[in-house]
């Protein structure tokens, strides 16, 4: 059984092809248990991706039969699909793997609901031996990378470094109450990446209400007049502030007003508007912690350099493990070898033993179990550097083999 | 024999105390470790404390020392419900070295050692030992607790670029875990003083006791504040004064058992 990965992503093709492969978690079941005849097949489907994992005794033909079917499930001409495909063998495809569950080859780097995505695939997989093994390490990878390395924890843009930092304050952003002021183009963008990590909208201020309307009708929350905007703060746990005012629309002295009806809940204030929205001083009051642009830039850029770090020591993470998994690989290949050679060696032995059972007929029972125990490890003690050797120079073949073919 | 499992607790202790100071230079491989020595630690521990109750006549932890080595093992698991998770590992930077320390010192002044002990048919004492020392094993790990939740709360405050880089737990994950912890402590230690109260007949109030029940009113005092007035710093704060006031109380049991 040899390792074939077969695929596309965001890297290769546009998303007019990756819509076109992309199959729902039944569907991948199904073609799972399509593609791998007599073998394995695990099919994962993301928006990003559509990849095959195949575990088949005839690549060429399983590579075919993979590719005839991604081209049915596009539509398309199987030499118009291949410019976007790529293939990847043995190793090269474990890495891949491993890459992806770690989130390294994803469009925001460690996002975590990849690692979910690989799993449901790995469960709703045709799998064996070879697959099972592979993507559970994925997975043991994907998970090691999360918690080794702060990959997840590097936002590359404000409206994202606002969702982290409101995590860090909040924890599980489920049960947060959001207010947008001023339903722009940011205020919109940013109310949309916290809802997406589970906050929900409470209120949108805005000086006219029709705007204000759509972003609340979208989200899930309702209007009010700039003028409520104190008298509401109580109602929100995270405000992002964003209108083209050229004053100040909340001072310190007017939420200091609100602040004892929230009964020490945390709020946490973003300013992404220029000139700015919020008093500065309010972050001196207790609970309230504001951030304007300059300081989410900040953020962005201290973690843009510790994200290179992070994204080399998760790299050689998943390069370890596929390593191991290389090891194993290797081992399992010369598994019948070693196994024969053992049976050999035994049927030798017992052999030997049962030519000179004449001469040992005078033995008590304890004196022919140490014969049978001594000739046991004589034979043992020969055989282990013989195994060893096997084991490595199958390991050196698999590292020098051609497997890291990629083509499209 | 047991003893000489002192030496693979602390050994261990000590190993998860530095091996956790790495951690925070350097998150990965180094955590996991220091989370395998605090593992390993309370196990060995586990098994001197099983030792020495089985081979004490009463009671096996009625003195200072052996008190401090019952302590230490509460709270290392204390600190292992959730010391496990990465995101509480800078927790673990405060508390292993503290436990290692201490549990030196309880060894050097012979609180790891076996037999002996107070009778167990004074009954309220060992119930008042056991309660307190949980108590103040919780009152430790929340300080832990508290003191990681003022220092995120001023990286917040001051607008510390790097704060997503640390993998701190959330500002309210911290103060939900301090209140808990507070809370079951409080009741650990009402147990602990009721049966103290139940002594009073016999053997009268001592200054240690006022200290004991003055820490009790100060931790139900930071229960107050943080439930009905939410004044969550502020409350944090009050629990490394409380803490402090359990240093105090330690220190007292030292003073009064040698003298």
């Amino acid at each position: 059984m040899k390792l074939l990965l077969i695929g596309t992503s965001h890297r290769l093709a546009p998303v007019e092809v990756r819509e076109r492969v992309a199959v729902d978690p039944d569907g991948a079941a199904a073609l799972a248990t399509r593609l791998a005849g007599d073998g394995e097949a695990v099919c994962l489907s993301t928006c990003n991706r559509t990849e095959i994992y195949l575990a088949a005794s005839d690549q060429l033909e399983a590579d075919r039969r993979a590719t005839a079917a991604l081209a049915e499930l596009a539509e398309i001409d199987p030499a118009d699909l291949e410019p976007f495909l790529y293939r990847l063998e043995r190793e090269a495809a474990a890495v891949h793997l491993f890459r992806v569950a770690a989130g390294l080859d994803s469009l925001v780097p460690g996002e975590g609901e990849i690692l979910g995505q690989v799993r449901t695939a790995y469960e709703r997989g045709k799998v064996g031996p070879l697959l099972d093994r592979l993507f559970s390490h994925a997975l043991h990878t994907g998970k090691k990378v999360r918690t080794d390395t702060a990959i997840a924890e590097s936002p590359g843009t404000t409206s994202s470094a606002a969702a982290a930092l409101a995590a860090q304050v909040f924890g599980d952003l489920k049960g947060a109450r959001i207010a947008i002021v001023g339903a722009g183009k940011i205020g919109r963008r940013a109310a949309r990446r916290l809802t997406k990590r589970g906050a929900s909208l409470s209120f949108v201020a805005n000086r006219t209400e029709m705007r204000g309307r759509e972003l609340a009708d979208e989200l899930g929350g309702e209007t009010i007049p700039l003028e409520q905007l104190v008298g509401a703060t109580e109602r929100a746990d995270i405000l992002v502030s964003s209108t083209s005012s050229a004053d100040v629309v909340l001072t310190k002295d007017e939420l200091a007003r609100a602040l004892p009806a929230r009964k020490g809940r945390p709020l946490l204030l973003i300013d992404l508007a220029v000139p700015r929205d919020l008093d500065p001083a309010i972050n001196e009051l207790a609970d309230c912690y504001l951030y304007d642009i300059d300081d989410l830039e900040a953020v962005v850029h201290e973690t843009a350099r510790g994200r290179e770090t992070e994204f080399a020591r998760a790299e050689s993470i998943a390069v370890e493990e596929a390593a191991r998994f290389r090891e194993w690989l290797a081992t399992r290949d010369v598994v019948p070898t070693i196994a024969s050679l053992r049976e050999r060696a035994e049927a030798i032995r017992r052999g030997e033993l049962a030519k000179a059972s004449p001469r040992l007929a005078g033995l008590s029972e304890r004196e022919r179990n140490a014969v049978e125990s001594l000739t046991s490890q004589i034979v043992n003690k020969l055989l282990h550097e013989p195994i060893v050797r096997l084991k490595e120079a199958a390991a050196a073949e698999d590292r020098g083999g051609p497997e890291n073919r990629f083509e499209g | 024999m047991a003893e000489l499992l002192v030496w693979p607790a602390l050994l261990a202790y000590g190993e998860a105390a530095v091996a956790y100071a790495g951690n925070a230079r350097n998150p990965g491989a180094l955590g996991r470790l220091a989370t395998w020595g605090v593992r390993v630690g309370w196990l060995a521990q586990t098994a001197l404390l099983a030792g020495q109750a089985y081979r004490a006549d009463g009671f096996p932890w009625s003195t200072w020392a052996s008190s401090l080595n019952l302590f230490v093992w509460l709270v290392v698991g204390a600190y292992l419900i959730w010391g496990c998770s990465p995101r509480f590992r800078l927790l673990g930077l405060a508390v292993m070295p503290f436990a290692a320390a201490l549990l030196a010192v309880s060894y050097v002044a012979g609180g790891t050692n076996s037999g002996g002990g107070t009778a167990w048919n004074d009954v309220l004492l060992v119930i008042h030992v056991a309660f307190a020392l949980t108590a103040f094993a919780g009152f430790t790990v929340a300080a832990g607790l508290a003191a990681l939740e003022l220092w995120e709360e001023r990286l917040l405050k001051r607008h510390r670029a790097g704060i997503l880089r640390l993998r701190l737990p959330s500002l309210l994950v911290l103060d939900r875990f301090t209140v808990a912890t507070i809370a079951v402590s409080l009741s650990a230690l009402t147990v602990g003083l009721l049966a103290v109260f139940a002594r009073l007949p016999d053997h009268g109030v001592d200054l240690l006791m006022a200290g004991t029940l003055a820490a009790w009113l100060l931790y139900a005092s930071i229960l107050y504040l943080r439930v009905r007035s939410g004044r969550r710093a502020l409350a944090a704060r009050l629990a490394l004064v409380g803490f402090a006031s359990v240093l105090v109380l330690q220190l007292g049991l030292l003073v009064t058992h040698v003298a």
